[in-house]
């Protein structure tokens, strides 16, 4: 193998992964998440090193299954899922298209630098489907680890919030 | 049939690891019993959320633990679920604090308080561990506690801060509790050891500040911070209350009755 043919695996094992999505938010894939760290391919042997968003994310099973899955299809043969803890995961990582599809989809993205510390936090977020500021929060802890539950005072309706991390 | 117990070899750093694990654990599985419990949906779904997290902890901290453990006779290895579902009770390791019954949703929520206000700060501290793994899992679990921290101090507040029964039911569960809180800055010779080393922190380093952050959430919660000192001791050397071979009975039963079943 030499280092030409190295990287043009590991470009296939790329364009393989942009079509594992995370599956409890669909519309996102696991590069936009931040969930894959790295690929790294050495003789044709690939490495692909993905992170937890919680600890006990009950979805890491699944995403490594997919992954796998993903890459067997790719007919890439050679190849480990790795996880790794640091650094850990924070919603900084999520990309900027990731923020755009959330708020498509109706979960209003994290708001940076709100997470932690405040009781009662006093985070302002924008409803997801009217756009206004006048928003509270009905529970810290929503349908899945990495969301909370909100409501929009202004259109009524609920929705999820992508809790800062 | 029914699966044998394993034995363990307790080096300082094991030993080290399945402490934290089992607290994780053991509170996790304790949360695990209010699914479908709890007063509300949205509270039903947080103590759900937050055992999760814990018990993510816990496979984390196993996981580490299987690796420095030495093999055993014949070259077979303990792994994360031989820890869980193969030891009995004599051999976990955990505070005696997060193996007591729920209780009400008060006791709950203060026993999550005060385990929180611990662990939260104790592992920012361990992030500077010379371990990297456990730096590692350090990271990790603070991003997390912060949150449970939060979501129970709120609690704390509306509670004890509410009407004369919720105040009542709280200042209970405090009081019931308390005794219970010592044992988390205990430190023994096997984690001196480590301590020396730099790879884990002084958990008595972290008392002060708890009992500044207790003592602030309950004024605001209007409730009175028990003067006994007495404190009960004997999870972390697996002397434990009768509760928690309840806990485990029901917690193994598959495992222990089905031996290497899958799904």
């Amino acid at each position: 193998m030499t280092p030409q043919t190295d990287a043009l695996l590991r470009t296939r094992v790329l364009h393989a992964l942009d079509d594992v999505t995370d599956p409890e938010i669909p519309v996102l894939t696991i590069a936009d998440l931040g969930i894959l760290r790295d690929v790294q391919v050495h003789n044709g042997v690939v490495d692909v090193i993905i992170t937890p968003t919680y600890s006990g994310c009950p979805a890491m099973n699944m995403i490594t299954l997919d992954i796998e899955t993903a890459l067997a299809r790719a007919g890439i043969e050679n190849f480990h899922v790795k996880t790794t803890l640091s650094p850990a995961w924070t919603t900084a990582w999520l990309s900027e298209s990731g923020r755009q599809k959330l708020l498509a989809y109706g979960i209003a993205p994290p708001q940076e630098g709100s997470g932690r510390g405040s009781l009662f936090g006093t985070v302002e977020v924008a409803c997801p489907q009217c756009g206004s500021t006048d928003t509270s929060r009905l529970a810290e802890f929503g349908s899945t680890s990495c969301k909370a539950l909100w409501r929009c005072n202004t259109c009524r309706e609920p929705f999820d919030y992508f809790r800062c991390h | 049939m029914v699966t044998n117990t394993i034995s363990v070899s307790e080096t300082p750093q094991v030993l080290y690891a399945l402490r934290r694990a089992d607290d994780a654990l053991i509170l996790g599985h304790r949360l695990s019993e209010c699914c479908g419990h709890a007063p509300t949906l949205e509270e039903d779904m947080a103590l759900a959320n937050i055992g999760l997290d814990l018990i993510g902890q816990a496979r984390a901290l196993y996981a580490l633990a299987a690796l420095r453990e030495p093999s055993l006779e014949g070259g077979r290895a303990n792994t994360e679920d031989t820890y869980a579902y193969l030891r009995d009770v004599g051999q976990y390791r955990n505070l005696l604090l997060c193996e007591l019954p729920n209780g009400d949703f008060g006791r709950i929520i203060m026993r999550q308080f005060l385990y929180s206000a611990f662990i939260d700060p104790y592992w920012r501290a361990m992030m500077k561990s010379s371990d990297v793994q456990l730096a590692a899992i350090a990271e990790k679990a603070e991003k997390e506690t912060a949150y449970h921290l939060r979501y129970t101090s709120e609690w704390v507040i509306r509670l004890g801060d509410g009407t004369p029964k919720s105040h009542d039911r709280m200042q209970a569960a405090l009081e019931f509790l308390w005794s219970y809180t010592g044992e988390m800055f205990d430190t023994d010779e096997a984690e001196a050891m480590l301590q020396a080393e730099g790879m884990i922190i002084d958990a008595s380093a972290i008392h002060d500040g708890w009992r500044t952050t207790v003592q602030t959430i309950l004024d605001r919660a209007t409730l009175t911070l028990p003067q006994s000192a007495w404190m009960q001791k004997g999870g972390r050397s697996g002397r434990h209350s009768e509760h928690l071979g309840f806990l485990l009975a029901e917690m193994q039963q598959l495992p222990r009755s089905e031996p290497g079943a899958v799904w």
